[in-house]
Formats: C-alpha cells, structure tokens, sequence
C-alpha cells in the first residue's frame, strides 16, 4: 500500500485536501460483547479486533451476524454488554457519548441527510455542534464539497431532495468528514444505490481515503465490495462469532474454514487474480512477431485474464505506461501464479496497486 | 349607537333610521357604516385577541404535552383520551359548566378556558404527528453526529415537525374563530355580542346585523388561515425546493 501504513503509537497522519491535516487513530476491539435480555444467543461474542489508524477494516458477514451492530457499538449507539473499545488507547466507554460521536464520522445507508438544512448546513453540521467560529465552517464546507468533487457554487445551498441520490451519498460522506474525525463508521453506504452509481462511488471512495487515510469500519454484505475497499476484512458468522480477521489476499488463499470459503465463493482464485496485476506475472517473452492484441502491464490479472480468454486463448501483448512492450501475456503464465498450488506464493500487492490509485 | 347587551329589547333602531332598516331587509349599507366604527370595528378586535389568547395558551400546553407523549410513549394514550374529551363536551355545556368555578364566573378567563381547552385535541396530536415522522434515518444521523437531546429536538425534530404543526394551528386557529362568537354568551365581547343582539331582536332576527357580523368572523377565518400559510411557506423553504 502506498505509504499507508505509517503507523507510529496508534496515529497516522496524512494530507487532507492539500491544506489541512488529516487525523486518524487505532481503533481496537478487546473481547467485545452482546447480549440482549431474553435472548440466548449473543449478538456478538467475544468480538476482538485492531484496526491500525489510516486503515480500511471491512465487517462483512451474512444477516444476523452482527456486522452492523457491532459496528454501532464503537460509537456506542448501542451499549456493549462486555469487553472494552479503545481508540486511540482511550476507552469509548468512560466517554460522555455526545462527545465522542462528534469524533466518530457516521454514515449510514439511508444517508440521514436533514431535509430541512441546506447542502452547507448539513455539512457543517458538527463544526456548529463543536462551536467552530463562522469563518473557519465556511471554509470547511467548501473544502469538503472539493474534497467530494462537487461544486460549491452549484450545490452548497441546495437542499437535501434537489439532488441525486449518489451526490447525496457524497454529501453525507462529507457531513462525516467534516470535523475531521479520527475514525469514520461506514453502515453499507452504497448498499441503496444502483450498481453503475455504486462502483462510481466505490472508486471515489479510494480516491478520497487516499488522500484523507482515517481509519475506517465500512459494513457490507457485499464480500465483493469487501475486498475492492478493505485493506482488512473481519468475516463474521451468525451470533457475532469472528470467523477470520485478515487482508483481502490472504482471505482468499487461506480461508480459515469451510464457512468463511463458501462466503467468499467458489470464484475465490478468479478474485484473487483481482488483487493482483501483470506486472506480478512472469511473462512469456517476446520471439519475433507480436500479437494484434495489447494490455497495459498495470491491469489486473482477473481482467486480462478475461481479456485473454475473449480473444479464444490467444496471448495479448503487454505494454507499459510508455507503450514499451514487456512480453506476452498467455494463459500459460497466468496459470502459472497457482502453479504450486500454494496462491500464497502468489505476490500480495495486488490490493495496493488496485486500491488508492 | 350604543353597544346592545346580550339581553336585548328591539335592536332596529326607531328614529333616524331608513327603510331598509325598518323593512328588515337582507342587507342595509347605511346601517353597516353607521355601525362599523362603534359597533363591528370594536368587536373584531375583541374577537381577534380573544382567538390569539385561546390559540397561543393552547398551542403553549399542546407542546408541553405532547413533548410529554412524544418522549414517554405509555403518556401517549391518556393525553389523547384527555384532550379527545375536552373536545367532545358540547360547547354551550362548557361555558354554562365553567361559570359556577369560583374565579371564573361570567368573565373573558372563563371565556378562554373554553376556547382553550377546544385547541388542545387538534394540537396536540399534529404536534405528535409531526414529531412522529420524523423520518427514523434523520433521527440516527442526528444521534450519531452528536446531537443530544436538546439539540435533536430544536434543531431537528421540531423543525421537521412545523408543517404539521402549523397544519394543526390552522384548524385550531379557524375552529377557534367560529368557537369565539357563542363566547358571547358570558361576556360581552367579540364577533358574537351583534350576533346575539342581532338575533334578540323581538321582531325576527335583524338580517343586516346578523349578516355583517358572520361575514366578518368568515373573513377573520380566512385572513388569519392565509397568514399561517404564508408564514408556513416562509419558515418551512426546503418543503417547496424541488430538483431544478
């Protein structure tokens, strides 16, 4: 990942838009509990986790599996019933809960936009509940509308039901933002939006954590999703039971279990092509005459794979950003990352190179 | 011309007046300048601070009552059956019930109790509703951003709730118009004193009297409706702002 993880005690500091500095904190879970009177079952049991500051952790599991309530118990709009949750080494439990929200982003699916306040005011809605003097809101606000890549001049005094529903997902992203919070709780924020909107907001999602690095706790139901956006996924199973906690490429080559292997899919060695691009293939070298058909050495392998396979196994020419040519690309050479039949031998960049471009 | 009191002897005037007047018919102009400035002027006065009394007392322990229900759901019912009540005692039953209360009697307190107690129901359960559909999403926000209590409720739910609530001040403020003119009844004030004198009159009910009277209190009705829309429209922008 580039550069992200300069962890030094639990905080990470990135550039925010260019002109300010951007906070974020680790976030850990220690044996956090559940449990809701008159039922046997514990909503989550034992639930231990780290996220370190600056990363994207990815709770994703089947319904009834606590993702999202485990998700609400850091900002503590849900009591936990055991167990501690530290950020930044400071437990959220001794915190006054005003208080600590106003430093937790919190998006949730449904957006939750005020109707009745402006684009501007909505965004500047914890800055006003922290009391930041009128100028500095001001700025905020514009800075955060460019920061989501909306223009303030055309949007800021607009209301909530005047605009789309991706530029409102954008907004609500921004309002969390705002103050910025050392840590940002994401409850399935594209699950409501319509696939092509989705994947538009997916990306400017990396785009965005690139260049503020907070540390994260995105739900979804979407293992796709999970690892397109996680730097770490926490598979959780029925009764908030923590099934694997790991990075999108080791989930993949090494599913700690039946479960956790058929929540990832059948197609998980086609995913894993997905973390991972050309550049980590040994390619087949050029002997003379070069195949019509070229890709760009920075493609993932899952794509050109597919690339390959439309062209009826042909091998395609691989370029790099120059248009120099760096070998062939075959079906062959591809095969060849799972040649040992250990994918873990398989070089783990993938995620890197795929994520904060 | 004297201000007739609600035991009234003949209210058509005897000298100086026209025939129209004396012929009863539906509608004299003389008579209606000759009165307005000492008669029908007095009296809607009267009658629009009596309505603004009764609707702001009212409007006062609806809210109170209904932040009551609104935040202890097991008040909800008792208050609804409370003000539910109030509403259907007869009105001429109420005026005629309070009189005998010590320190009421035929006084304009008396008067505004009744007229209270009628806006409670409307008012109440509007200002729940609104507080109700405050869309559960907006509330989460709210909560998980920070806000406590307070704040949610001033710089969220009741802002969210105000087209229902003027909604629920429209109906009591024009059911409350009409109310104000058997308020005559037990004192001498408002629309209803020339309705009554126009009605004791011992030769049938005086038309024109009768008639400037009720037209007033319709278009009393109607000023005062318009004003809460327009007041609506101003406070409440985001209602109207559609996709441009």
């Amino acid at each position: 990942m580039p550069g992200a993880r300069d962890n030094h005690g639990g905080q990470a500091k990135g550039n925010a838009t260019g002109t300010g500095e951007s906070r974020a904190l680790e976030l850990e879970l220690r044996d956090v509990q559940k449990r809701y009177a008159g039922r046997r079952e514990a909503a989550i049991s034992d639930l231990s986790l780290t996220v370190p500051a600056g990363e994207v952790c990815v709770l994703v599991g089947p319904s009834g599996s606590g993702k999202t309530t485990a998700m609400r118990l850091i900002n503590r709009m849900i009591q936990p019933s055991g167990g501690d949750i530290l950020l930044g080494g400071r437990s959220v439990l001794e915190r006054d809960t005003t208080e600590l929200r106003r430093e937790i982003g919190y998006v949730i699916q449904q957006i939750g936009l005020f109707p009745h306040k402006s684009v501007r005011d909505n965004i500047a809605t914890v800055p006003k509940l922290l009391g930041w003097s009128k100028e500095r809101i001001e700025a905020r606000v514009e800075e955060m509308l460019k920061l989501i890549s909306l223009d303030a001049e055309d949007v800021a005094d607009r209301y909530p039901n005047q605009l789309s529903g991706g530029q409102r997902q954008r907004i609500g992203v921004a309002r969390a933002l705002a103050a910025d919070p050392p840590l940002l709780l994401m409850d399935e924020p594209f699950g409501a939006i319509d696939p092509i909107n989705r994947t538009y907001l997916q990306d400017a999602f990396l785009t965005l954590q690139a260049k503020v690095r907070k540390t994260v706790v995105f739900v979804t139901h979407d293992i796709d999703e999970a690892i397109k956006l996680g730097d770490r996924i926490a598979i959780l199973r029925e009764g908030g039971v923590l099934a694997q906690y790991a990075t999108p490429a080791e989930l993949l080559d090494h599913p700690a279990d039946q479960f956790v292997a058929e929540f990832v899919g059948a197609d998980r060695a086609l995913k894993r092509l997905g973390l991972t691009t050309l550049a980590e293939v040994e390619l087949v070298k050029m002997n003379g005459h070069r195949p019509a058909g070229q890709i760009a050495v920075t493609t993932n392998v899952r794509d050109a794979l597919s690339a390959v396979l439309a062209g009826g196994g042909e091998p395609l020419t691989v370029v790099d950003g120059d248009g120099e040519v760096l070998g062939l690309a075959t079906l062959e050479a591809i095969g060849h990352l799972f040649k040992n039949g250990d994918p873990s031998s398989m070089p783990a960049s993938g995620p890197a190179s795929g994520k904060h471009a | 011309m004297k201000l007739p009191l609600a035991a009234g002897g003949p209210i058509i005037p005897h000298f100086s007046s026209s025939g129209c007047e004396r012929n009863n018919q539906l509608f004299c102009w003389g008579w209606f300048k000759q009165n307005w400035a000492g008669t029908l002027w007095p009296a809607l006065k009267q009658h629009v601070v009596l309505t603004l009394i009764a609707v702001v007392i009212g409007f006062a322990i609806a809210m109170v009552l209904a932040l009551i229900a609104y935040r202890y759901r097991r008040a909800e019912q008792p208050l609804i059956w409370f003000t539910s009540f109030l509403y259907t005692i007869p009105s001429l039953a109420l005026f005629e019930l309070l009189v005998p209360v010590p320190g009421l009697g035929l006084s304009r307190t008396t008067a505004e109790v009744a007229l209270v107690a009628y806006t409670l129901l409307i008012l109440f359960r509007n200002i729940l509703t609104g507080l109700r559909n405050v869309p559960e999403e907006v509330r989460d926000a709210a909560r998980g951003m920070g806000m406590s209590r307070r704040q949610m409720l001033t710089r969220v739910e009741l802002p969210l709730a105000l087209p229902a609530i003027i909604a629920g001040l429209r109906i009591a403020t024009v059911s409350t118009i009409a109310l104000a003119t058997i308020a005559a009844l037990i004192v001498n004030q408002g629309l209803g004193v020339p309705i009554l004198s126009a009605m004791s009159n011992s030769t049938g009910p005086f038309k024109t009297e009768l008639l400037a009277a009720g037209a007033l209190a319709v278009l009393l009705a109607i000023a005062a409706d318009g004003l809460l829309v327009g007041a609506q429209r101003l406070m409440t922008p985001w209602v109207r702002a559609r996709a441009a």
